[in-house]
């Protein structure tokens, strides 16, 4: 077969997987068409890796192959993570897609030195300072998901100034190769720099914004594919880059809103450490607490139910029992739908998924758009591990620091119940005056452990 | 050299809006699915790395093809698995599927 017929073979292949891939994401539009989404994908990314393994440029086979089945014996474990664990994963997985995106950047830098055009060196020097930044900076964000590292934010003084400094110097070298592409011993400098870059920008974001840092680098991951695609032109990188991208960019986006801040106040507002003083000086006022077998007989009286979940119950691994309380009060006829703000949890959409895990239905799910109208008609809402996203000073205190944050309305529920361990306030070190409500009772403890108490309780019940 | 760029460029600008109305359509109920999906198929760098990998340009940029096959091939693997183990969670209740 001659080499012109092959490579047009190859590009139809291509083109087929970028088809299949854009129906991979369109059928991810509903739960029920979704699994026909990931068969699509898996089969274009199967075809378009088969046709590259019959290209005649590859003339040695051992590296490709080890290299593939390296990739599958560390792949497969990752697929298999629990669900309490899919924001990491996903975090290192976006380090692993910027480090392949680098790599190969950066051997087609050493490989065409000789003869670079201006262009491809912009296009490389950009891709390789992407990639580079988005491999540190995921691997810090997954080290702050898994614990390894501390959650709250890392700040100094002058902190932006440095980093900015240091982007500003990855962004000069890169200018300087552009003009003089075959001072290859800058490169390596420029590939540095970016890394540390990633670690800096990453290192002041606190735990409770990782959704939109997660996004955010997810969609830096695609930006590095696409401009890899450019510097290789290749447009099934392209295509690919461009899907991943924009998704990134759309999730970093409601993210953003769901926390009504800015990209420029994530990333540089090191939010979540400032008003804990303010908090503390507060005088203290009573709360009404409530036992489990008073949480119980309410909620065995209620018609209908809203359960809250938040970071909270995830922490707790409270997930199971919830499903068993959901199984409960659904047995008694008691209507129970859950409600779920855009940034519950450590990633986007993340409370879902560890709902439906613990075999919770996902059309008893609501986001906050259509749970919000509800809360009015709402015999009890029951809070477990969420504090900010319920909090009305957001709606009504213009000084509250979250102001203007779109929230789960839960206060406007004839009673509001709340599992907490204890008064403390939330990762924003913000008071929740939905708190000393006479219509909330403070339900104080493990929510694993209370929630389990109220199940027990309800059993008993009309005994 | 730059009309590929202007190429790449047509591509990737209606690949973006492609994206865009597709992904905004996303069930919100699926946004970790979404992004565990568009992980793997962002994994296609694969191909890339395949040829860098076999074509033997040097020692430095076989070991740095290799070294990108095996992160993007575990994205891929990964990724198709997880997103996969995770529609399967995604259940009616039982009085909605009658």
């Amino acid at each position: 077969m001659s080499h012109i017929l092959q490579q047009q073979l190859i590009d139809v292949a291509y083109i087929v997987a970028v088809t299949l891939f854009v129906l991979a994401l369109k059928w991810l539009s509903s739960p029920a068409t979704a699994k026909h989404g990931v068969l699509a994908g898996e089969f274009g990314a199967a075809l378009a890796v088969t046709a590259t393994l019959c290209d005649y440029q590859i003339i040695e086979y051992k590296w490709v192959i080890v290299a593939l089945a390296v990739g599958a014996i560390v792949g497969i474990p990752l697929g298999l993570v629990p669900m309490t664990a899919v924001p990491q994963r996903t975090a290192l997985s976006h380090a692993f897609g910027a480090l392949a995106a680098a790599m190969i950047g950066i051997a087609e830098y050493y490989v065409r030195i000789p003869h670079l055009t201006k262009f491809e060196m912009t296009e490389i020097a950009l891709e390789v300072i992407i990639g580079s930044l988005t491999f540190t900076g995921s691997l810090i964000a997954a080290g702050k998901l898994q614990e390894l590292l501390p959650q709250r934010p890392i700040t100094y003084r002058g902190q932006n100034f440095v980093s900015l400094s240091v982007l500003g110097a990855a962004i000069l070298i890169a200018l300087w190769l552009m003009f003089h592409p075959e001072s290859s011993h800058l490169f390596p400098a420029m590939v540095g720099v970016s890394l540390v870059f990633g670690v800096m920008l990453v290192t002041p974001i606190g735990g409770a914004d990782m959704p939109t840092v997660i996004s955010l680098l997810n969609s830096y991951a695609g930006l590095s594919a696409a401009l890899l695609g450019f510097v290789l032109n290749n447009k099934v990188l392209v295509v690919a880059g461009a899907l991943d991208g924009s998704s990134g960019f759309i999730l970093s986006v409601i993210m953003c809103k769901a926390m009504n801040r800015s990209f420029t106040n994530v990333m540089f507002g090191a939010f979540g450490q400032v008003q804990v003083s303010a908090a503390a000086a507060k005088e203290e006022r009573p709360v009404h607490i409530a036992t489990a077998e008073e949480a119980a007989s309410i909620l065995a009286a209620a018609n209908t139910v809203v359960i809250v979940p938040g970071y909270g119950m995830a922490v707790a691994q409270a997930q199971h029992k919830v499903r068993e309380l959901f199984d409960a009060l659904t047995k008694k006829g008691i209507d129970v739908k859950f409600g779920i703000h855009p940034v519950a949890g450590r990633m986007p959409g993340h409370m879902n998924v560890l709902l439906g895990e613990a075999d919770i239905p996902y059309d008893r799910l609501f986001d906050m758009d259509s749970i919000n109208p509800e809360f009015p008609q709402t015999d009890v809402a029951l809070v477990i591990g969420a504090n900010d996203v319920t909090n009305p000073a957001a709606k009504t205190d213009q000084g509250s620091p979250i102001y203007g944050m779109p929230i789960l309305e839960v206060d406007k529920a004839r009673t509001v119940m709340v599992i907490k361990r204890s008064l403390n306030p939330g990762f924003a070190g913000i008071d929740n005056p939905l708190y000393y409500e006479d219509k909330t009772l403070m339900l104080f403890g493990d929510a694993k452990g209370f929630v389990g108490d109220i199940v027990r309780e309800l059993a008993g019940v009309g005994h | 050299m730059t009309f590929d760029l202007i190429n790449c460029l047509y591509v990737f600008v209606l690949a973006g809006f492609i994206g865009f109305e597709v992904i905004r359509r996303v069930s919100p109920l699926l946004h970790t699915p979404l992004m565990s999906l568009t992980n793997a198929l962002d994994a296609i760098v694969v191909v890339a790395a395949i040829i860098i990998a076999g074509r033997h340009d040097s020692t430095l940029s076989t070991v740095l093809g290799a070294v990108a096959v095996a992160a993007a091939f575990s994205n891929m693997v990964g990724g198709f698995l997880i997103t996969d183990r995770m529609l399967r969670m995604f259940k009616l209740s039982k009085a909605k599927k009658q």
